[in-house]
């Protein structure tokens, strides 16, 4: 070797060493950023479980009660109007009077009392109005604890901690209560299968969940077609000039609009301008429709234009014409990638808070929605009612909404990506 | 000779034009935008005929014949002139609808272009779109028939719900010949058909050509002098977006009029 080519191997192989460097430096970097992405969602995951989990059981009291027809001033044979009228609320009080004696003065009576939710004198009269025979029997009920019960028995009892808000008179009975057996906590039915409530251990997210899925069933139906129409046609058909660049300027533009506009749009052409009415699913989808479709044409754009072009050139070739070449042979290949747009879109939509706010979607609604024009709220709005409330049970039930909320991201998110393995697999 | 020094209007030498040929093509200029690509060809081409187009690369042969049956339609900026006709008739005319042309006029490509679907639909897509058959009987029979002609039947008959995609590229190449022959058209035209083929799949497409040359005319771009040699009957020589010879293809290439296509043959452009 000569010596310029002994210098060459010497300057190469420093350079080979920094190379390295370089990557195995350049591999760090995106390991680290992966790293802090996953502790960033573990984080989060944990902080929500943690809160949450507690929602998904709830304390029932095991209380036994006579059915006492002289009290309740009914019995088996009366019409159901009556047993209606019937005064459930003073024949519970009495019942949990004769059982703890020890409440005596106005104040520990009514302390007694909100020991059970609220809503047991309701239930008890929905009970015998189900089955009049029980009448004149003495029957143990799982009775629903209030939450402050109910947050006593999960967090407080047993330790020295001061949290909820029972009274020591209450405290006594509820350990009492405890010592006997009489309280249990149970998988929370009433968080899936009811409306949101003022009572907390009432409260649930079905009404929000069954509005949430009426919204989104709208957005779905007016943009999947509206967006894939117009993906098709701007890609197929559309002349390429200034004016189609404009609408393609503008279709990316309104995908960065700040949903909140949407929402502003949507209070002033939905409602006051048409008169439609607010709060209901109908309008909230019509809204997110209007921030969904650019994100689905966007899609299903890119979609179309990945389809090779020497399919379509096949297709023109056999004599097809310009909708068959499309329907034939472009969409179906193109299907996979407008799907997974759509469902992200969907997701999108699922998680959107502010435009339904502005809208009306904010009330406080008890009714689970049975239509796209009834009231309703969904699950992100639900989810910052709660965030609001000061009782400490709404916390966890923020915390579980969240998780209902994450699971059906996470559902849809996957579906989104099975569908594409699953389309794309066939040939 | 150098092709600058070629007019704008240059004459063909040899022999373009026929006596009752299948197509005639007249004054034909094709511009992309304000890129001129092809120059006043006229040429003819014979009944049941194979003709091949060979020239160097960009000298416009595929344009040329993308615009036998209006494939260049599709890009916007494309624009021909003069006049085409198919047994008298001008394809370019406005009261001649495309789809039918395609359906007479049909194409093969440079890369083997099987639709993602199985073997028996992607012969089957012409027939079905144009209507030609009646019912299930009749279709398997056409697309038995028309994978019969191009010695695929024997390969494929086995797994015709199978994707066409998985067959090797020679095997797709002449699944797409028996996907554009089952509409039964009377022209094929074939854009380098084997440029992406390895040499025995190559032997056995240009073997089928000879074969279908017997049903239709078919009209044929190749790189290749040998293939031009030994499929075709005429021969037309491009060059820079002109027609410079055409004769029969024995001559072009044992004795060439023009001096730039013995360049050519002789591989000193290409």
């Amino acid at each position: 070797m000569t010596d310029s080519q002994v210098n060459n191997v010497d300057r190469k192989a420093k350079l080979l060493k920094k190379r390295y460097a370089a990557e195995s430096r350049f591999k760090w970097y995106g390991r680290i950023s992966v790293g802090f992405g996953i502790a960033c969602v573990l984080f989060l995951f944990t902080d929500i479980i943690s809160k949450g989990v507690g929602a998904f059981t709830q304390t029932y009291i095991n209380f036994e009660i006579e059915f006492d027809e002289s009290v309740l001033g009914v019995d088996a044979t009366s019409s159901p109007a009556e047993i209606k009228s019937a005064s459930f609320g003073s024949f519970f009080k009495k019942q949990l009077r004769a059982a703890y004696p020890g409440a005596k003065s106005r104040k520990e009576k009514s302390q007694l009392y909100a020991i059970f939710s609220s809503d047991m004198p309701l239930i008890l009269r929905n009970m015998v109005l189900a089955d009049p025979t029980i009448l004149g029997t003495r029957k143990s009920i799982s009775m629903i604890a209030d939450d402050d019960t109910d947050v006593y028995y999960k967090h407080g009892y047993g330790n020295d901690s001061n949290i909820g808000r029972l009274s020591d008179f209450q405290k006594i009975i509820v350990n009492e209560m405890i010592s006997n057996g009489a309280l249990e906590k149970r998988f929370n039915t009433l968080f899936f299968s009811n409306a949101d409530s003022r009572e907390p251990e009432l409260a649930g997210i079905k009404g929000a969940l069954v509005g949430s899925l009426l919204t989104l069933m709208v957005t779905l139906l007016l943009s999947f077609p509206i967006a894939v129409a117009t993906a098709i046609y701007l890609e197929e058909f559309a002349p390429k000039n200034k004016f189609t660049d404009f609408i393609e300027v503008n279709i990316n533009n309104l995908a960065a609009v700040p949903s909140v506009i949407f929402g502003l749009l949507g209070l002033a052409v939905f409602i006051n301008f048409f008169g439609m009415p607010r709060s209901v699913p109908l309008i909230g989808g019509f809204v997110l429709t209007l921030m969904t479709l650019p994100t689905i044409i966007i899609s299903s754009r890119a979609a179309i234009k990945s389809v090779p072009p020497s399919i379509r050139q096949a297709a023109m070739g056999m004599g097809a014409s310009k909708v068959q070449t499309v329907i034939h042979h472009v969409l179906p290949l193109a299907l996979p990638g407008m799907l997974t747009g759509t469902i992200i879109g969907m997701a999108q939509a699922l998680g959107e808070t502010a435009p339904l706010l502005m809208i009306g979607m904010v009330a406080f609604i008890v009714d689970v929605p049975g239509a796209v024009t009834d009231s309703a709220t969904v699950l992100p709005v639900q989810i910052f009612l709660w965030s609001d409330s000061p009782e400490r049970a709404f916390v966890e039930k923020t915390s579980a909404a969240i998780m209902v909320l994450l699971a059906f991201l996470i559902l849809m998110n996957s579906l989104a990506v099975w569908l594409r393995k699953r389309l794309e697999r066939r040939w | 000779m150098s092709s600058e020094t070629l007019e704008d209007r240059y004459q063909t030498v040899g022999s373009p034009l026929l006596e009752d040929p299948k197509m005639r093509i007249r004054s034909v200029d094709v511009s992309y935008a304000n890129n001129q690509a092809i120059f006043d060809v006229n040429l003819d081409i014979g009944k049941n005929q194979v003709i091949s187009m060979i020239g160097p690369s960009g000298c416009g042969k595929s344009t040329f014949l993308r615009c036998l049956n209006r494939m260049n339609d599709t890009i916007d900026i494309c624009k021909v002139t003069g006049q085409i006709l198919l047994d008298d008739e001008d394809i370019y005319s406005k009261n001649l609808d495309v789809v039918e042309l395609r359906a007479r006029v049909g194409m093969v490509f440079q890369k083997p272009n099987p639709f993602p679907k199985s073997i028996y639909e992607n012969v089957a897509y012409g027939a079905r779109i144009h209507g030609l058959t009646d019912n299930k009987v009749q279709l398997d029979e056409l697309v038995e028939g028309s994978l019969i002609k191009c010695g695929l039947w024997k390969e494929v008959q086995d797994r015709l719900e199978e994707p066409a995609t998985g067959l090797s590229g020679g095997q797709q190449q002449r699944l797409c010949i028996a996907r554009a022959i089952a509409v039964n058209p009377e022209v094929i035209l074939m854009d380098e058909p084997c440029s992406a083929l390895d040499p025995i799949a190559t032997a056995t497409v240009e073997e089928l050509i000879s074969e279908l040359s017997e049903n239709f005319t078919i009209a044929i771009v190749t790189h290749s002098m040998q293939q031009a040699a030994r499929v075709s009957q005429r021969t037309a020589y491009f060059h820079l977006g002109k027609l410079i010879e055409v004769n029969d293809t024995s001559q072009v290439f044992t004795n060439p009029e023009h001096a730039l296509t013995e360049e050519y043959i002789t591989g000193r452009i290409g």
